[in-house]
């Protein structure tokens, strides 16, 4: 089986080569004491300086959390997580809340400078960078820097780490936090309500169109810690605000649990664009370590005709557990999915949409694109419904698959729910393999088979990539073509 | 804290228990027939009955529709059989013909004896006891499934049909099961296997009276090289029935199977088709058609298996819903690693005839191999404005020209029936219900 064997090898070295942020940044932390119990969440919350009105809110979700039981639905598979033999909190020691760029500790801007994340805003200013967006950079539990604070000031935007808007913007977070996502929503959102620890907070007031885009990048560095964001994005009447998350994570042998918490709320002709590239370490070749990317993302388009749109590349991670979804509640609200997800190795990834039409004339589309290679398993998930006063309710759905080998699984389980004779939903679905006439035809033009490959690939998730702000676009093609190295052959 | 939590057994789940008591002594089969029923039962009722919290019943929540069971008959009166003449369908087809009144067989109305050649109809209380145990076990098919662990427990009376190798049976085997009379509960269980290069076509009906009747019927098919069957259903229950029923089929290379099925009856029916592709190149097409009216509920469930290479399956499902009826389609097609080569599409479209009608569809996909094509699509809507208004602008009335409109929707669908009688009279029944709607 010499043939075999070397598929192998070839396999192993690409991945580790593959993922390049696997470096660990030596920084000594503080961190609560392992597991999880009332005084860990009493500790999260002192860290923070938070009100009591805070702690009783994640005390409640404590509470309620003990009470509940994982889901075991997703087609997932692995072993039973120890949660008492977590940290919950981690942060850099030397971590008081900096006042300028040069409080940092040089280590953590060495870490982000690796990871090209420009936390210094004369370098873009000096035009080494094309364009600006302004960055939070959360490093494990705590929000490093963010950027252009000033500048987005000037328009009335707030975007701050959420432990700030804690205790500057009580009133907003009261308002909104846990109304999109209630802390009893489910398993892992409920465990995030009880200790998240940070994340974004961004408040575009009325009328304002946020004047660059906004961006979040989370780094998990330290071992055995889970890391439990929490971003909440308000988009006022007719705001508009496109915001980016990106994710790293250093390659470890253990897996390690990222469970988020995403809330986005669009009222009356607001729009709120949101863009992941998740690329957390996906585990070696074998399948050992790599994160647990157990995450609930919900918008809600409160308002009349609102709009939502999530856009996702899913890349990395060993689990992926992950649906973006849309309440559209206003009338005349539009929610949008669009999401390329890849899985090589023994990645696997259960990830989807949820359209939930409750207002009249509320639009929906659907674009999923799932790539498996390797042994990994990809699964669409997905919802539709249309609730009874949801008068004209339109929805299209197209999820497309392909696979690459023969070792690799690819499912589609999507739900459809009318309620309403005026509701109109489409869903198609297709799986299938790169054609040997595609790859012959682009291989007699000269390209090598790997590069035949990438190009029908980058043709199939075309109508996603279109939809990304344009550094992520580039990115994000830059990914899909390493994450499928290696499988060809 | 390991303790299952178990809640309160239904006042159906019990009844069924206390049934099951009641009947076991006088079910067909010897011991090891006793011993299968007994473990399907246990099965059974280790679970209950399944409810919206078990995945393949989410939309069907049976413990919520099925209050209580019915009794079981004993022995069929005269008065019931004189009753079901008038309820049998299909009555100017000529096929043969064996009649089930409440789930008992109804000699004086069975051609019994009149198989043409090549065929042989066994009753199943005669095969158990000539030690045929395999009538109770249906591969292919969960055996925790409820309607199917139920079916295996209390199947009273039933055939099993085999047809010899390279024996192409014309007429047509038609299989009438009639509810009437006070409420009872009927297991049917029909077997069937067709010989390499044989063909067969098997028609089931099933009527009755508008009683609370319980039905769970069960028909197996087994399909050897290159056999080819059709299969065509009529389930035309009376509108207070339950109707639980299965369909499983087993095929083997190069068979071919049609099935075509039009549910228009019962307050609540469930039809759950399990095919296993075991031969490579063998091909199964699959349709459905339903109406439903007032408060009823259709449930379409299908499990396609793909575990040989180069097969094909096409699913075409319709159903057309008014009043506050509401349908179910659930399917999946599973692409084994060795099914390199499926071809695999399926396709479910509901039409919403009144604002409290509701449709719910998954259409699911599993494929573990990758040289494949497959898809799936799922549709729902209400009529077509425009369509409508062309029609009427030709001086149709609303009423004949939305009439038209979902004759033409389930068309698709009763087209593919080859048999000319056969069609008619399921076209007939389709315009009844867009007469009444009910």
């Amino acid at each position: 089986m010499p043939a075999v064997q070397e598929t192998v090898a070839r396999v192993r070295s690409i991945d580790v080569d593959q993922y390049k942020y696997g470096f660990v940044t030596e920084i000594e932390s503080d961190r609560a004491e392992k597991g999880l119990t009332e005084d860990t969440v009493r500790f999260i919350s002192a860290k923070k300086e938070e009100p009591e009105w805070m702690l009783q809110w994640r005390l409640d979700a404590y509470r309620r959390w003990r009470t509940m039981t994982e889901p075991t639905w997703a087609r997932v598979d692995y072993p039973p997580i120890d949660y008492e033999e977590l940290y919950y909190y981690s942060a850099p020691k030397s971590f008081v809340a900096p006042k300028t760029l040069d409080d940092v500790d040089p280590e953590l801007l060495r870490t982000y400078e690796k990871l090209g994340i420009p936390l210094r805003e004369q370098e873009v200013l000096a035009g080494v960078e094309q364009r600006r967006v302004a960055v939070d950079a959360v490093f494990d539990s705590v929000s490093v820097a963010t950027t252009f604070k000033a500048e987005l000031a000037r328009a009335g935007v707030i975007f701050c780490p959420i432990s700030e808007a804690i205790r500057e913007h009580p009133e907003l977070v009261k308002k909104y936090l846990g109304s999109v996502v209630p802390t009893s929503d489910n398993f892992f959102a409920t465990l995030n309500s009880a200790v998240f620890s940070d994340g974004s907070f961004v408040y575009i007031p009325k009328g304002v169109r946020c004047p660059m885009e906004l961006s979040t990048y989370f780094r998990i560095n330290e071992r055995n810690t889970g890391q439990f964001e929490r971003t909440l994005i308000i988009a006022d009447e007719g705001s508009y605000v496109s915001y980016l998350e990106g994710c790293t994570a250093p390659m470890r042998d253990e897996n390690q649990l990222h469970a988020a918490v995403v809330e986005l709320v669009a009222l009356d002709d607001a729009e709120i664009k949101y863009s992941t590239v998740q690329n957390w370490y996906p585990g070696d070749a074998e399948g050992k370590g790599g994160i647990y990317n157990f995450v609930t993302k919900r918008g809600d388009c409160r308002g009349k005709n609102s709009k939502i749109s999530w856009t996702q590349v899913e890349t990395g991670s060993a689990i992926t557990w992950k649906y973006p979804s849309c309440i559209l509640r206003g009338d005349g609200s539009r929610g949008e999915f669009y999401s390329i997800a890849i899985s090589n190795g023994r990645q696997q990834v259960d990830s989807g949409t949820k359209m939930i039409h409750l207002g009249r004339n509320t639009t929906s589309k659907i674009i999923s694109k799932g790539i498996s290679a390797g042994r990994s398993n990809n699964t669409y998930r997905g919802l539709v419904s249309a609730h009874r006063k949801a008068t004209n309710a339109r929805n299209f759905t197209n999820c497309d698959s392909l696979l690459i080998g023969d070792k690799c699984g690819a499912h589609t389980v999507p739900y459809l729910e009318a309620k309403t004779s005026t509701a109109v939903f489409e869903h198609e679905a297709t799986t299938s393999k790169i054609s040997e006439d595609q790859k012959f035809y682009c291989q007699q033009r000269g390209l090598s088979e790997e590069e035949a490959v990438a190009l029908i690939v980058n043709g199939f998730v075309k109508d996603v990539l279109q939809q990304l702000p344009m550094e992520f676009a580039v990115e994000a093609q830059k990914l899909i073509s390493i994450s499928l190295e290696g499988s060809v052959g | 804290m390991n303790a299952e939590v178990r809640p309160i057994r239904t006042a159906a789940e019990s009844g069924l228990i206390e049934a099951f008591e009641a009947a076991r002594a006088a079910l067909p089969g010897g011991e090891t027939a006793a011993r299968l029923r007994e473990d399907a039962f246990r099965a059974f009722a280790a679970k209950g009955l399944p409810n919206r919290r078990v995945e393949e019943w989410k939309y069907t929540d049976l413990r919520a529709i099925m209050r209580e069971a019915r009794p079981l008959v004993v022995t069929l009166s005269e008065a019931d059989v004189a009753a079901s003449r008038d309820l049998l369908p299909f009555g100017d087809v000529d096929a043969v013909r064996i009649v089930f009144v409440n789930g008992r067989l109804a000699p004086s109305l069975s051609q019994l004896n009149d198989a043409p050649e090549g065929i042989r109809i066994v009753l199943l209380a005669d095969a158990l006891a000539a030690d045929a145990q395999h009538a109770l076990l249906l591969e292919g098919a969960p055996a925790d499934n409820a309607a199917i662990a139920l079916n295996t427990a209390f199947a009273s009376d039933g055939l099993m049909i085999s047809v010899d190798e390279g024996v192409s049976v014309v007429k047509p085997i038609h299989v009438a099961n009639v509810q009437t009379g006070g409420a009872h509960a009927a297991y049917g269980r029909v077997l069937v296997s067709v010989g390499k290069g044989a063909s067969l076509t098997l028609v089931e009906s099933h009527s009755g009276d508008p009683a609370g009747h319980q039905t769970n019927t069960l028909i197996g098919l087994d399909l050897a090289d290159d056999a080819k069957a059709t299969h065509l259903k009529l389930q035309d229950e009376g509108l207070g029935t339950l109707h639980l029923a299965t369909f499983a089929a087993r095929l083997a290379a190069r068979s071919a199977l049609t099935s075509v099925s039009l549910s228009s009856g019962a307050a609540a029916a469930r039809q759950q088709v399990f095919l296993a592709f075991k031969g490579e190149k063998a091909t199964a097409d699959i349709n459905g058609a339903g109406f439903a009216g007032g408060r009823r509920h259709l449930d379409s469930t299908l499990v396609i298996h793909h575990e040989a290479p180069g097969c094909a399956s096409r699913e075409l499902f319709k159903t057309a819903l008014d009043g506050e009826a509401r349908s179910v389609f659930q399917g999946k097609i599973v692409v084994q690693p060795v099914a390199q080569k499926t071809d695999g599409k399926m396709m479910a479209k509901a039409l919403l005839l009144s604002n409290d009608a509701e449709a719910d569809a998954k259409p699911e996909l599993e494929i573990f191999a990758d040289d494949v094509v497959c898809g799936h699509g799922a549709t729902v809507g209400a009529i077509d404005d425009e369509l409508l208004f062309y029609l009427m602008s030709r001086g149709l009335p609303k009423a004949e020209a939305e009439a038209l409109l979902v004759q033409a929707f389930v068309g698709e669908v009763l087209e593919s029936v080859e048999h000319d009688q056969l069609r008619d009279a399921l076209s007939a029944r389709a315009e009844r219900w867009l007469r009444e709607r009910d």
